[in-house]
């Protein structure tokens, strides 16, 4: 297992670094530059070009691409244009909130996703099965940003304003202005406050995926043999479904896992933007207007590295359930 | 005649589907004595694995259900109609089951040991220890190998006939009276097949625990079986004990599976299998079921269906046969081996 695992990280460095070569060309290649943004339009044209070339775009693709890879192999990933600070610096502040988004919204996605599919092949073809079915369904079908747009209506402006109710939530950023003040329990309670309605966003559209994924597995697993065997031993049926299948039905819904953080991450990315919250995808896109090469390379490259190790999680994760598997 | 460990009396166990009631079990009568073996006979689709799951109420429900009016009673206490909670005491326990695919039966994901272990926690109420050693001990009586060793491996590590022994160890785990045995044997390649049968004999001697064996191998039958009964189209069509049956078969589809068997002591003889396959469930004929297979069929068995008709041996036997030569015996036409061989 320790060899797989290091196998697998030692095939990993070539992904991300071809990763990386794409995504350098592409954002290089694309119209406009960052000094684009910084000039008026009376500046003189030698002031302009001494600008590309202190930021050295005066150079070629070829030789900026060898620069960069140089600096970024040895870790370097560069200074940011627009926030004046090395793009390390810039990831460090904002990483921990989107780890905390989309780790959040993974884990209810999942906890959620499992139980309604387990609820829907328990009780297949009742009312309570379709009518899950038919919203798992409504949420699949939309797209995660519209659904943040809906939920601020509905729970930050309605809720507050409009209907009066006891609990709404706020709509943006992470946490409120006076957190600072806040004994430690009403901190943990306001920055959980804060990311109900992006995690919720978030969680629901893959909630409704796995819960479809992991409805058709139960069903396959509960004709099995083997959970005629453990009725035919007795067990309660509590335990003959949440035991004996759910750890086979389970097997299959770990592919999701690995297939939805791509999903994931493009969703923290509008999600973000909607919430106002500081995280890489927001970071992102302001970085992507701005042509702040720097932070797009490096925000991007986390990305992946992201996904990359997910990818991993899951294939052992694969191995901690199903014993028929084994890596050599 | 000692009282019946179970009594099965009149079981109808339906399937009530879009495609309209397939009678599964229709009517079906017999009984086990404690310590003794009982052979359920009969082609796939007869009704076998439906009586036997009927007994431990685990038939999918829906879109099946036993009849009211149907009764089995295990020591006398009636199980038709018994609460989930006491059937479930009553499964692993009292009344246990192995099943054909050894392969598929066990469960992939946990190991053989905490398999067999959990019908001793469940029912005995032991701790993981002392399930751990009894476990070790049942893997050693069903002639597993280095048994404490096994406890830890997973189906997927054993072979066919390993995974059978598991299963038998696991159905024996808590001393039932009744073992349910449905085609133990099919799925496993022959000489592995008379080493399990050879187990549950074994174990039906030390233990005085009754068997039930479903199976449509007729071989396996006249090796194990006290008695039989010969299932056809959700009805018993002919009960015995094994030697009546084998030697003197009353109804036709007995004689039809028992030519269709090969034999050594008649080679050159050829099989004469039964023409055609069992109708399906929920279009049993009117009158006999067997009617359009048989070689002997007159206009009466096509009007009337023949009831389970009541056979003199002379040898105080319960015996009996679902067909009408049973009142016409004149009708019986010579038997098929004198006619083959020529």
């Amino acid at each position: 297992m320790t060899r797989y695992l290091i196998r697998r990280t030692v095939l990993a460095i070539p992904l991300v670094l071809g990763i990386a070569t794409l995504l350098f060309f592409v954002i290089n290649l694309a119209p406009g530059d960052p000094t684009q943004l910084m000039i008026n339009p009376s500046m003189r044209a030698e002031v302009v070009e001494q600008m590309r070339a202190n930021f050295g775009l005066d150079q070629s693709l070829p030789v900026r691409y060898t620069k960069w890879l140089t600096a970024f192999v040895r870790g370097d990933l560069g200074y940011s244009y627009s926030y004046n600070q090395p793009v390390s610096q810039v990831i460090a502040q904002i990483l921990p909130n989107t780890l905390l988004l989309s780790g959040a919204a993974l884990v209810v996605a999942f906890v959620v996703g499992v139980l309604i599919g387990i609820v829907q092949a328990v009780r297949q073809y009742s009312l309570l099965d379709q009518a899950l079915s038919f919203v798992a369904l409504f949420f699949y079908s939309m797209p995660s940003f519209w659904l943040a747009l809906m939920m601020i209506l509905v729970f930050a402006l309605f809720a507050r304003n409009v209907w009066d109710w006891p609990i709404y939530f706020p709509p943006s950023g992470t946490r409120s202005v006076d957190f600072a003040q806040l004994g430690t329990w009403d901190q943990i309670v306001d920055r959980a406050r804060y990311m109900v309605l992006p995690v919720t966003s978030l969680a629901l559209v893959l909630a409704a995926g796995i819960a479809r994924y992991t409805r058709s597995s139960m069903l396959e697993v509960v004709r099995q043999d083997y959970v005629r065997t453990a009725r035919a031993k007795g067990l309660r049926e509590r335990t003959v479904i949440l035991k004996h299948a759910l750890r086979n039905a389970l097997i299959p819904v770990i592919t999701l896992f690995g297939l939805y953080l791509p999903v994931l991450f493009s969703g923290t990315v509008f999600i973000e933007y909607v919430f106002g919250w500081p995280g890489m995808g927001k970071t992102i896109i302001d970085a992507i207007s701005l042509r702040d090469y720097p932070v797009v390379m490096g925000t991007s490259v986390i990305f992946a590295c992201m996904v990359v190790v997910g990818n991993l999680i899951a294939d052992v994760l694969y191995a901690v359930v199903d014993p028929r598997i084994r890596y050599e | 005649m000692t009282a019946p460990l179970l009594q099965v009396t009149d079981l109808r166990t339906y399937f009530f589907t879009d495609q309209g009631v397939a009678r599964a079990v229709d009517g079906v009568s017999f009984s086990v004595t404690p310590g003794e073996t009982v052979a359920l006979v009969g082609e796939s689709g007869c009704g076998k694995t439906v009586t036997s799951l009927s007994i431990l109420g685990l038939v999918p429900d829906p879109p099946g259900r036993i009849l009211d009016g149907s009764s089995i009673r295990l020591r006398g206490e009636e199980l038709v109609g018994a609460s989930e909670e006491r059937l479930r005491r009553l499964r692993g326990n009292e009344v246990a089951m192995i099943f054909q695919e050894p392969m598929a039966s066990l469960n992939p994901v946990f190991t053989v040991g905490e398999q067999i272990s959990e019908p001793l926690r469940l029912h005995l109420g032991m701790s993981k220890r002392a399930a751990r050693e009894r476990a070790v001990a049942l893997l050693n009586e069903v002639g597993i190998p280095e048994p404490a060793h096994r406890f830890d491996e997973y189906p997927h590590q054993l072979s066919g006939g390993m995974r059978q022994r598991v299963m038998v160890a696991i159905a024996i785990a808590c001393e039932p009276a009744l073992l349910i045995a449905d085609e133990p044997t099919t799925a496993l390649d022959v000489t592995i097949q008379a080493q399990i049968l050879e187990l549950l004999a074994q174990l039906r001697e030390h233990r005085g625990m009754a068997v039930l064996l479903i199976t449509h191998d007729l071989g396996v039958v006249a090796e194990v079986a006290d008695r039989v009964v010969v299932m056809y189209a959700g009805q018993v069509a002919e009960t015995g004990t094994a030697t009546e049956v084998f030697g003197f078969p009353s109804h036709p589809y007995t004689e039809g599976l028992l030519a269709s068997i090969p034999r050594a002591d008649r080679s050159g003889e050829r099989l004469r299998p039964i023409p055609g396959v069992v109708p399906a469930p929920n279009d049993w004929p009117a009158g006999c079921r067997f009617a359009d297979r048989c070689r002997y069929a007159w206009e009466r068995g096509a009007a009337e269906a023949p009831p389970l008709l009541e056979l003199e041996t002379g040898r105080g036997e319960e015996r009996a046969a679902r067909c009408w030569l049973v009142a016409e015996p004149a009708r019986r036409h010579p038997p098929i081996v004198a006619e083959t061989e020529q």
